[in-house]
């Protein structure tokens, strides 16, 4: 019994002397000027490269806005993505919920019908415009623009190794890794081949769909086949490291994505792409504050700085890469380049005059929208999440994958 | 007397380990119940020392991540969320039980709800347009059922038939339904590995509340259960299976019926599990939505000795720590994965206390009050 008694006074006062520490602790969150709290639902953690690129902007946006904010990580795209929001406006009283992936979608949805009162943004989604979901909106990037001024970098290496005898004008074939055959990876491979292009007009393109987002295995493979197959460089479009330190190893350049890979890849890094989500976090929270109503699609731009480049590497790209890109770059925030210009690619050895694309999501992937204005493809245009998804002459596709 | 012991040189260990009389079972359970205090405790404290919250808010954020702003006069959407957690926790726990009951090592809980929750999904969508509501949640219900009761029996006919292992059985059988759910979802959902939420054949909604009419049906297959076990004929059977294959056998029992009878029911009650995670509340399926909560079951069964009304406790004890440690990670930016941790300690301890249940420690110094 002594014994029970003795554990028992030791319980007591551990407890004691933790409680006694609770006084020194306390955390510190933002002031409480503002009435918008966000709530962010992520589907994995920091450990994904696509994910730790929403978490970075999130907190940047919130702290720079004193805005509060809490966060679900790990919410897969199922129900536990409307738990995750419910949780949210529920304990943490969050009034705008944003959540990071495409299958969020509906069941975001479904969490909006039920919280009328709350805003709810998605990215990369495509339903807000027809959904008839006021609290419910949709964003997503122009990555295009930005994989058009990596492109430039690329045909800009390509350029430097023709004229340097490495390789003939007509062997200039880059290759490009991918993760499914949709919209969104062949709006990004064609801007980025279109970018390469204005600048090296002999260039040819193969790519390769590894069918899934994150599959370093996989994706190293398909850029080793490429490299084998007699591309000079390499991009990609998926979330591993598998392509850059494919292209390390080989030591073939490599354009890469979601932010810059030179640490890992000193010798071969040329420039990366990515999107910024703190304009977009910036601008919902500022409507909320205003009482203004959100956009169904919201696309940033390289305007808006939602499209960012990374510092280029000087030891891999082509000389005067940094002056050409900005001169690129100041013709497309002034109009007078446009993207997918249609006079710039051939479809079946054709110029487009009319296209209709797939813009209202509906079961039987209806083609329902006409894109082509004026000689140029309006991507991101008509919902923020790109259609392209046209199979443009010089690019070859080997494989293809639609999950 | 002990002095001149040890003049002999005999080497005393430090403590030895003394099997129990039995224990008073106000005992037991005061050693249960410190156990799970303890842990609790030490959730805190790791909480603390990982984060840079202090020891009583530890358990504020964990309270509200699970009750949400009920306490301050908020609504009650994260209670019914925990009512609900726990009734499907609880309906895994209740299915194992019989089958443990008969010392029959089902670790095929999670496969099984999973098959009965393919089921439901598959009845939504293939004949959701095709037949009047009330049939169709006949069907539902039944196939659910169905589903769940022939992934159960065929590791049980094995067994009975063949004396195969059990445990390895159900096991495997788990990995065979989570690649069927793959399947599925594949051909199902296309490319975007999701199964959009389905409109049709959704359990009623009940009072406005989207979760009330599971945990009903938990409630009364608590009930049911425990009345199986305590008072059927059949819930002694399974006793005596459980006790000694032999005395069954010697009495009359017909073993194998009794196997793959329970296995039927333990594998059913998984189905209607996964009925209620999939056409109750998720109208979608994918490999993890019973999210391993078929393991964690077996603890719970365990935990509530086979008592369907302690197993109650037990379900919700892990479900607040589930949700609570959580919220925690989520306000500290703790990894997500500090939950099951923190539900993993818990149960550590109160595995562990069994241990002092059955034996106790006696230490060299308390020989000698003893003698004393």
């Amino acid at each position: 019994m002594k014994k029970v008694l003795s554990i028992l006074l030791v319980l007591v006062l551990c407890l004691g002397t933790c409680m006694a520490f609770a006084g020194c602790g306390g955390t510190s969150t933002g002031s409480d000027k503002a009435d918008v709290k966000v709530g962010f639902i992520f589907l994995h953690d920091e450990n994904s490269t696509y994910d730790k690129n929403f978490m970075d902007a999130a907190k940047a946006a919130c702290e720079e806005m004193g805005v509060e904010y809490a966060q679900k990580t790990q919410s897969p795209e199922s129900k536990k993505c409307y738990d995750a929001a419910v949780e949210l406006i529920e304990v943490d009283g969050c009034n705008v919920i944003f959540a990071d992936s495409f299958g969020h979608e509906s069941f975001l949805m479904d969490a909006a019908r039920e919280y009328p009162d709350v805003e709810f943004c998605h990215a990369t989604g495509t339903q807000a415009h027809t959904a008839g979901l006021d609290n419910f909106h949709n964003a997503f990037a122009s990555i295009y623009q930005g994989r058009f001024l990596a492109g430039v970098a690329a045909g800009m290496k390509l350029n430097e190794m023709i004229d340097a005898g490495k390789i003939t004008a007509d062997k200039a074939k880059m290759g490009y890794v991918g993760a499914f055959t949709f919209a969104e990876v062949m709006s990004g491979y064609t801007s980025f081949y279109l970018g390469a292009k204005s600048v090296c007009p002999t260039v040819t393109m193969d790519v390769k769909f590894t069918g899934s987002w994150y599959d370093e295995q996989l994706e190293k493979e398909a850029a080793q086949a490429l490299i084998q197959g007699g591309c000079v460089l390499i991009s990609q479009h998926a979330d591993s490291m598998g392509a850059p330190t494919a292209c390390e190893t080989a030591g073939v350049p490599n354009v890469s994505y979601n932010g810059s890979t030179v640490s890992a890849c000193p010798n071969t890094f040329i420039v990366s792409s990515r999107i910024n989500w703190a304009p977009y976090f910036k601008h919902m929270i500022t409507c909320v504050q205003d009482g203004k109503a959100i956009e169904a699609d919201w696309t940033g731009t390289i305007e808006t700085e939602s499209v960012l480049l990374t510092e280029i590497n000087e030891a891999v790209a082509a000389e005067g890469t940094a002056a050409k890109i900005e001169e690129v770059k100041a013709k497309l925030l002034d109009g007078s380049i446009n993207v997918f210009d249609t006079a710039t690619f051939t479809v079946g050895g054709e110029t487009l005059t009319s296209y209709k694309a797939d813009v209202d999501t509906d079961a039987n992937f209806e083609k329902d929208t006409e894109v082509i204005e004026n000689g140029v493809f309006y991507e991101s245009k008509f919902r923020s999440a790109p259609y392209f998804d046209i199979e443009i002459d010089g690019i070859t596709l080997l494989d293809r994958n639609y999950g | 007397m002990t002095d001149t012991k040890k003049s002999k040189h005999h080497r005393e260990p430090l403590f030895h380990i003394v099997k129990r009389d039995d224990l008073p079972w106000w005992k037991a359970w005061l050693i249960r119940i410190s156990a799970i205090v303890i842990a609790i405790l030490l959730v805190g404290v790791i909480s603390m020392l990982l984060t840079k919250v202090s020891f009583a808010e530890v358990y504020e954020i964990m309270i509200k991540g699970v009750f949400g702003r009920l306490f301050e006069g908020g609504s009650t959407t994260m209670l019914w969320k925990f009512l609900q957690e726990t009734a499907i926790l609880l309906c895994l726990s209740l299915a194992v039980t019989p089958a443990f009951k008969m010392r029959f090592w089902n670790c095929g809980a999670e496969g099984q709800a999973l098959m009965g929750g393919l089921a439901s999904m598959i009845c939504m969508i293939e004949l959701g347009d095709k037949l009047p509501y009330p049939v169709l949640l006949g069907v539902i219900f039944i196939t659910s059922m169905l589903a769940g009761a022939l992934w159960g029996v065929i590791p049980a006919v094995f067994k009975a038939q063949y004396n195969t292992n059990e445990t390895l059985f159900t096991l495997m059988m788990n990995y065979v339904a989570t690649q069927i759910i793959k399947y599925y979802v594949y051909i199902e959902g296309g490319g975007s590995n999701t199964i959009q939420p389905v409109a049709t054949g959704n359990l009623p909604i009940i009072g406005g509340n989207r979760y009330l009419l599971n945990v009903l049906i938990v409630a009364v297959l608590t009930v049911g259960v425990f009345i199986y076990q305590k008072y059927s004929k059949q819930g002694y059977e399974i006793s005596v299976v459980g006790e000694s294959q032999n005395t069954a056998k010697y009495v009359g029992i017909n073993v194998k019926k009794v196997i793959i009878r329970t296995m039927v029911i333990s594998g059913a009650i998984c189905g209607i599990a996964g009925m209620l995670l999939v056409a109750g509340t998720d109208h979608s399926i994918n490999t993890n939505t019973v999210g391993g909560q078929g393991f964690t079951a077996i603890m719970v069964s365990w935990l509530g000795q086979f008592n369907p009304f302690i197993m109650v406790l037990m379900s919700a004890l892990i479900v607040f720590l589930r949700m609570g440690s959580g919220k925690v990670a989520d306000t500290c930016a703790l990894n997500a994965s500090f939950a099951d941790i923190a539900v993993g300690i818990v149960i550590l301890f109160v595995v562990g206390c069994e241990f002092f249940i059955r034996y106790s420690v006696k230490f060299k110094h308390s020989k000698k009050e003893v003698k004393a």
